[in-house]
């Protein structure tokens, strides 16, 4: 009887030797996380030793004598054999201990202990108003226009999101410090003094990526319309608002997520550099500083910080998908 | 090939305006550039549009001479990612399955991170300057390429053109120029164009921190970090680098949508106009115990094609009625239009078109639409919402429109799957429908469209999509549910037989007319009478056809909407075509209560005293 082949081959029951479906999902997203961090490890460390040079000699200045270099180099640890500098600064990493910035003698565990809560809170605000705005906007805009109507709201929403979108988050930041704290008056220009001097920076992270996001909103939204199972809805003559939350959304955030993850994870980026925009006492500003100082251990301990954000941010992506698709628990992202 | 289209032709102009900008503005106004006047921080003014910076340097031209530099390093920085990532791409395609999975993988896990932070790491280990900025960025942008290259190489690898091309001897380098590089030089030209885009905000940004361009040199992001810090004393200085890096982005952005627009035949896409509703003139009264009658339904584009064009039948209570058809034929769209499920933005009018007491042209209320026609689809596997699970999809309309509890509709919506033979019912309702094999998809969408007791089942070709021995498993479930609980159902099929075995009276269609309408008995004794009729049951396989015999077919295809004959639509295929098939509509001929042909050959041998 074919009819009474209840699961197939391809569900996931049978897949994951009997493993629930998310057990399965969770211990790869967790040996991907752990293979992640420990290539992280290794680039943050490879890193130092690609520097052309000495950094010794770079560090000591041009007045050292050969002695004061070698003690220099001693003291880093550079004279010892490469697999050896390598456990140390792996069992290092274990205990949080990052080294010592070369420029202020402070462990770069509280170095970045005291920065990186103000980037994880530009970073973390900015990823929930692109989500908050891009989604609504994307939707109603493709329900709006949905078979070629609304021509002139078409074209103004694909021109002031192609406008915005391509504008990079320093120049739209300077351009709001110009507009909301010099010529207004209105927001703090830079600092993060009050709750206020908050808006300008995430403004700036997250508008640019709402624009980008909500075209792709738009765009899978308009794909999911089309798709035969919206039609069943609309067969159960529902009201708008849940015909669309409930039937489409979690269809559209599939693809919005998959194609997006990557705007999201690229607002690490922006708020590194829009630290500087509005000198806001994050990471980003500090490894600018570090970069232009050679202080490489605070250099190392940043990036390395850096990418595990990047890391968990895709880790957090991946997870919506498993729990929007219950399909892409199955293996790859893309359904 | 590239279709111009006006953003694409703007984008490109404006990018080839700016490029010309940047080869002639150090020769132009190098001087303007570097001369200290001595009146630091001025404002706009006529001599110079943008004032002047701390050192009392005209910034309009520091801005135009800066053009050079800026595209210089740009295009830079996208060749490194275009060559590395076309040459890594293609290696990790070249290399054996598993290294091209682990690279596939990596390249993933690459791409996901932000280009910044690599050229933090690239600028670290160079040290901040023009040329680790250009590598840095380069490097971030190669995973992407190198991503689309492996994809692009894999899906052209694997067509068919490519292998018969290899088989044919054709040599490797003709293979490449000839065959490949066609088929993927515009995926690469939209990504190049996203990479400049891209890279020239990274490389702007780099400088504008201050780890790209060091002084005395300086690009557009150098300019904007100087215009930064005399926001307070000359807000223009900071406005001509951040338009000049926002404009050359936009463009790029343009030639990228304008590229990819044309490679996506989405974007194609007709406009349409809203769908109206009206009624046509003259209804013919119906049998008194007609349960849904449609009286002369047309469905029309927009710019008037009719796709069903003047359609009357009906359905009385607890009866079969088969709609059969080719493709094109207006058979789905007929039954969608009953159901109120037409797409945006076609035309439906008809003198009649009702389900009992509802009109079905008014704007009938929701819940009675929803509660008293029940739709199966056509296929089980694209009509469940993939990220839902059943118990909800089959809850809904009971909860919504009939205000039964939670556990009293999961109640019944076991019952309902019970009564469909689903499996393990109650677990069912827990699951996702890609859990389930398409059969019991099909069934559990039947359970669904019967939930809440439909006067009318629609059925859209509800076994087209499903393996032989499933499509007679679910036959005999809806004759079975016919049976029983005597609801009465509009059946579309493409499929003669099994509109034969099913139903009990039969409406052939064709080019959106009704050509015959008649009993399956009629049907099944061998008395169609209408030539497409008769043609269709004659391309039907036969299991007790003579060996050797060829299985016939109709010769040709049914025309396009807009281009139907105004007489029948059959002339033109018809074997038995008269002069005057193709310019008037044929007469119907009546050959009994339930049994009627438009056809003039039919009505030219009954007037002939033919065999009625």
């Amino acid at each position: 009887m074919i009819g009474e082949t209840a699961v197939g081959p391809k569900a996931p029951a049978a897949r994951g030797r009997g493993l629930h479906p998310w057990a399965g999902f969770l211990l790869r997203r967790l040996a991907g996380l752990a293979v992640a961090l420990a290539a992280l490890v290794v680039v943050t460390f490879l890193m130092m030793q690609l520097i052309p040079g000495d950094p010794a000699r770079a560090l000591a200045g041009d007045t050292a004598t050969g002695a004061q270099v070698e003690q220099l180099r001693h003291e880093l640890g550079l004279d010892r054999p490469l697999t050896e500098q390598f456990t140390s600064y792996a069992t290092g990493l274990l205990h949080g201990d990052l080294g010592q910035s070369f420029q202020t003698r402070e462990p770069v565990a509280q170095v970045i202990g005291s920065r990186l809560p103000f980037t994880a809170e530009l970073a973390l605000l900015a990823i929930v108003l692109v989500l908050l705005l891009a989604v609504p906007l994307g939707m109603a805009v493709a329900i709006a226009t949905r078979g070629g109507r609304r021509g002139r709201l078409d074209a103004a929403f694909t021109f002031v999101t192609g406008l915005v979108g391509a504008t990079p988050e320093y120049v739209l930041g300077t351009l709001l410090v110009l507009v909301f704290a010099i010529t207004l008056g209105v927001l703090p220009a830079a600092g993060a003094a009050s709750v206020t001097a908050l808006i300008l920076p995430v403004a700036a992270i997250a508008l640019p990526a709402t624009c980008v996001l909500a075209r792709i909103v738009r765009r899978e939204t308009a794909g999911v319309l089309e798709q035969d199972y919206m039609r069943t809805a609309r067969g159960r003559r529902l009201p708008p608002l849940r015909l669309y939350a409930r039937h489409a959304l979690p269809n559209l955030l599939t693809g919005t997520l998959t194609m997006g993850g990557l705007t999201l994870a690229g607002l690490l980026g922006g708020t590194v550099i829009v630290e500087s925009v509005f000198n806001w006492p994050g990471l980003g500003s500090r490894v600018v500083q570090a970069i232009l100082n050679r202080d490489y251990p605070v250099i190392q301990g940043t990036v390395l910080v850096l990418g595990v954000l990047a890391t968990l941010l895709n880790m957090l992506v991946d997870l919506l998908l498993g729990l929007l698709d219950p399909r892409t628990l199955n293996g790859r992202n893309a359904p | 090939m590239i279709r111009w289209s006006k953003g694409l032709a703007a984008g490109t102009a404006g990018l080839v305006l700016i490029v010309l900008l940047g080869i002639v503005a150090p020769w132009i106004w190098g001087d303007d550039a570097t001369r200290l006047t001595g009146a630091a921080r001025e404002g706009a003014s006529a001599a110079q549009w943008l004032g002047t910076d701390a050192l009392g340097r005209d910034v309009l031209a520091r801005t135009l001479v800066a053009t050079r530099l800026t595209l210089l390093m740009t295009a830079a920085a996208t060749a490194v990612a275009g060559v590395l990532g076309v040459l890594l791409g293609t290696a990790v395609w070249v290399a054996g399955r598993r290294v091209r999975e682990a690279g596939l993988r990596l390249i993933d896990v690459m791409v996901s991170y932000p280009a910044v932070i690599l050229a933090l790491v690239v600028a670290a280990i160079l040290g901040a300057g023009r040329v680790a900025a250009v590598i840095g960025i380069g490097i971030a942008w190669t995973p992407a390429f190198a991503r689309l290259t492996a994809n692009l190489a894999a899906s052209v690898a694997g067509r068919d053109f490519v292998a018969t091309a290899r088989l044919l001897g054709v040599p490797p380098h003709k293979l490449l120029t000839r065959h490949l590089l066609p088929n993927i030089a515009e995926p690469l030209l939209v990504l190049l164009s996203v990479a400049f885009a891209g890279t020239l905000t990274a490389l702007s940004g780099l400088s504008f921190i201050g780890l790209g361009v060091q002084p005395p040199s300086y690009d557009w992001g150098a300019l904007l970090n100087t215009g930064l810090e005399a926001l307070y004393t000359n807000p223009a200085e900071a406005l001509g680098p951040a338009v000049a890096i926002t404009l050359t982005g936009v463009l790029a952005g343009f030639i990228g949508d304008g590229l990819a627009a044309g490679l996506d035949p989405r974007g194609a896409a007709a406009v349409r106009a809203a769908r109206r509703r009206t009624k046509t003139a003259k209804p013919t009264p119906p049998p008194a115990d007609a349960l849904l009658v449609v009286d002369d339904l047309r469905v029309s584009l927009p710019d008037g094609t009719d796709l069903v064009a003047g359609v009357s039948f009906h359905v009385r209570p607890g009866e079969i009625v088969g709609v059969v058809g080719e493709s094109g034929s207006g058979k789905s769209l007929t039954a969608m239009a009953v159901a109120q499920l037409l797409p945006d933005g076609l035309d439906v009018q008809a003198a009649t078109l009702r389900l009992d007491d509802l009109d079905l042209l008014a704007d009938a209320e929701p819940r009675r639409l929803a509660t008293e026609i029940g739709v199966v689809y056509q296929d089980p596997s694209a009509s469940f919402n993939p990220a839902l699970r059943l118990g909800g999809q089959l809850t809904e309309v009971l909860r919504r429109h009939r205000g039964v509890g939670k556990a009293e509709a999961r109640k019944r919506a076991t019952d309902a799957l019970d009564s469909v033979r689903v499996t393990r019912p109650a677990a069912r309702l827990r699951q996702h429908p890609h859990e389930l094999s398409g059969g019991m998809r099909q069934r559990a969408m039947i359970a669904s469209a019967l939930l809440t007791g439909p006067r009318l089942l629609v059925a859209d070709e509800p076994t087209t999509a499903l393996d032989v021995t499933v499509q007679a498993e679910v036959l005999a479930l809806l004759r079975e549910i016919n049976e029983r609980d005597g609801t009465a159902m509009l059946f579309i099929s493409h499929d003669i037989g099994v509109i034969g075995t099913l139903c009990h009276r039969v409406l052939v269609m064709y080019g959106g007319r009704i050509v015959e309408e008649l009993t399956a008995a009629d049907l099944s004794a061998g008395r169609a009478r209408h030539p497409y009729t008769r043609a269709l049951l004659a391309a039907t396989p036969r299991l007790d056809a003579a060996d050797g015999e060829p299985l016939a077919t109709i010769p040709g295809r049914p025309p396009a909407p807009d281009a139907r004959p105004a007489g029948c639509p059959f002339a033109g295929r018809c074997t038995e075509e008269l002069p005057d098939c193709a310019t008037t509509p044929p007469p119907v001929a009546v050959f009994g209560a339930d049994h009627r042909a438009a056809c003039h050959a039919l009505t030219t041998a009954a007037s002939r005293g033919g065999d009625r």
